[in-house]
């Protein structure tokens, strides 16, 4: 089934793509990637994703597959035999890795930008706060889904570890500009240890973009672009 | 700690999303418990089942909860994975249902509720909207009896509790669902002579009487 010509369609910050770049290293399956320039979509995405015009999209023998969880379902289902399986294998657990991952696809982003766009000290205080709410969960989550074992998959990286994981660059960068910190070891120990752990593995470590990368991006491109969209 | 055997639901009577998880359970011919919530007065059940959102459906299994309304339909399905299928073996058609799942999921609640709490350009434009998901919907269903193909599918699953609204929106935005895609109509019509969707989908009128209350109850003309 894992066979034949795939294509990644992807951009080197995205959260989205990210996930998906990892589980196909760590199956070790071979890809062509397409960096995608948002701003002026290349035909190939109009062509492979035209509901949307989104990346991530896995193009495997010419099909495209679209939507992250979707295509790291995929993923699994089509190299079955590569690797570790992505997602949990008993029903209860996939449920609870797919609820996870809906928390977070919704949640984290949305706590990260608040912080990062808040203008005043009062509004920042009030994004901190929901940011940590969300973490809290998270760290209970971790409990439940770990067991004990390293990771929300267990013993080897799964689907929500990508899904949590993609986003910790940006989380870096998001502490560093805002001069604070997220990560707190005293109030998260579980998910500190965790964000080490999948840090340093091999498949996490040659995707994850450079928290330094992110910062600027965040400087030099997104906060001159919010402040023109509110200054309107 | 519940700790029953067997499959309890708490839902709300008119919340399609909520339906999706009936349905699913009636094609699969799964027997189970149904319970109706107060959502202006949650049960200790629910916050407890559900502390994260505090929201229904909520698939109580063995004890164990399960929410979110499409999470629950593939929980369905791959619990009972002997009866029914409502997914596709082959990966690639697996991913393409899932993708049109999340689409129903993304689009169609959010925009239909527009056509009744808005006014004027804000109607139109979300009017608009509407018709061209639908669009989308019928261009996807193409000549297929259902969008699972031959047989009631996961897609139909996601889908078809909205059949049950369209006459709410056609009312509030003022179009008409047969002659803007008629092979959606089709199809709705055919799923609603299905058991399934006889015994857990009202009837046009109720959902809109429903949905009249709520303008009323939330000040909208």
């Amino acid at each position: 089934m894992g066979e034949g010509e795939l294509k990644l369609l992807g951009t080197w910050g995205s959260p989205f793509a990210i996930r998906v770049r990892i589980v196909l290293n760590q199956k070790e399956v071979k890809y062509e990637y397409f960096e995608e320039d948002l701003t002026n979509k290349s035909e190939l995405l109009l062509k492979y994703n035209p509901i949307h015009k989104k990346i991530p999209v896995l193009v495997h023998n010419g099909r495209s597959v679209c939507e992250s969880l979707v295509i790291l379902q995929y993923i699994d289902e089509a190299w079955s035999k590569s690797g570790s399986s992505v997602i949990p294998t008993d029903p209860y657990e996939r449920a609870m890795a797919r609820f996870w991952a809906a928390y977070i696809d919704d949640k984290v982003i949305q706590a990260l930008l608040g912080i990062l766009k808040a203008t005043t000290e009062e509004e920042k205080t009030y994004k901190i706060s929901e940011t940590m709410s969300v973490m809290e969960l998270l760290e209970e989550a971790f409990e439940k889904c770990s067991k004990g074992k390293t990771f929300f998959g267990g013993d080897t990286i799964g689907f929500l570890d990508v899904t949590l994981g993609s986003y910790l660059t940006w989380l870096k960068a998001a502490e560093k500009l805002s001069e604070l910190i997220l990560l707190d070891e005293t109030k998260f120990p579980k998910l500190v240890e965790w964000t080490e752990q999948f840090l340093s593995t091999d498949c996490v470590k040659e995707i994850m973009p450079e928290v330094e990368k992110a910062e600027e991006f965040i400087t030099k491109t997104l906060k001159p672009r919010w402040a023109a969209a509110s200054s309107k | 700690m519940e700790s029953h055997k067997g499959v309890t639901l708490l839902d709300f009577w008119v919340s399609p999303f909520g339906q999706r998880a009936r349905i699913a359970m009636a094609e699969k011919g799964i027997e189970f418990e149904y319970k109706e919530e107060n959502l202006a007065q949650k049960s200790e059940l629910l916050l407890k089942m559900n502390p994260v959102h505090k929201k229904i459906p909520v698939l109580v299994h063995d004890g164990k909860p399960v929410c979110e309304s499409l999470i629950i339909v593939q929980y369905i399905e791959e619990a009972w994975p002997e009866k029914t299928p409502l997914l596709p073996s082959d990966p690639y058609q697996r991913a393409q249902a899932r993708f049109w799942a999340d689409f129903v999921d993304k689009k169609v609640y959010d925009c239909g509720t527009r056509l009744w709490k808005t006014k004027g350009e804000e109607k139109e434009a979300a009017k608009k909207e509407f018709i061209e998901i639908l669009q989308v919907l019928e261009s996807e269903l193409g000549d297929k009896k259902y969008f699972g193909g031959e047989t009631f599918g996961y897609v139909d699953v996601a889908f078809v509790p909205f059949t049950a609204w369209f006459h709410s929106y056609e009312s509030e935005a003022g179009f008409s669902v047969e002659e803007s895609v008629p092979k959606i109509s089709a199809w709705a019509k055919r799923c609603g002579e299905r058991e399934s969707v006889k015994k857990h989908l009202y009837e046009k009128e109720k959902v809109y009487e429903f949905v009249c209350m709520l303008k009323k109850r939330l000040g909208i003309e």
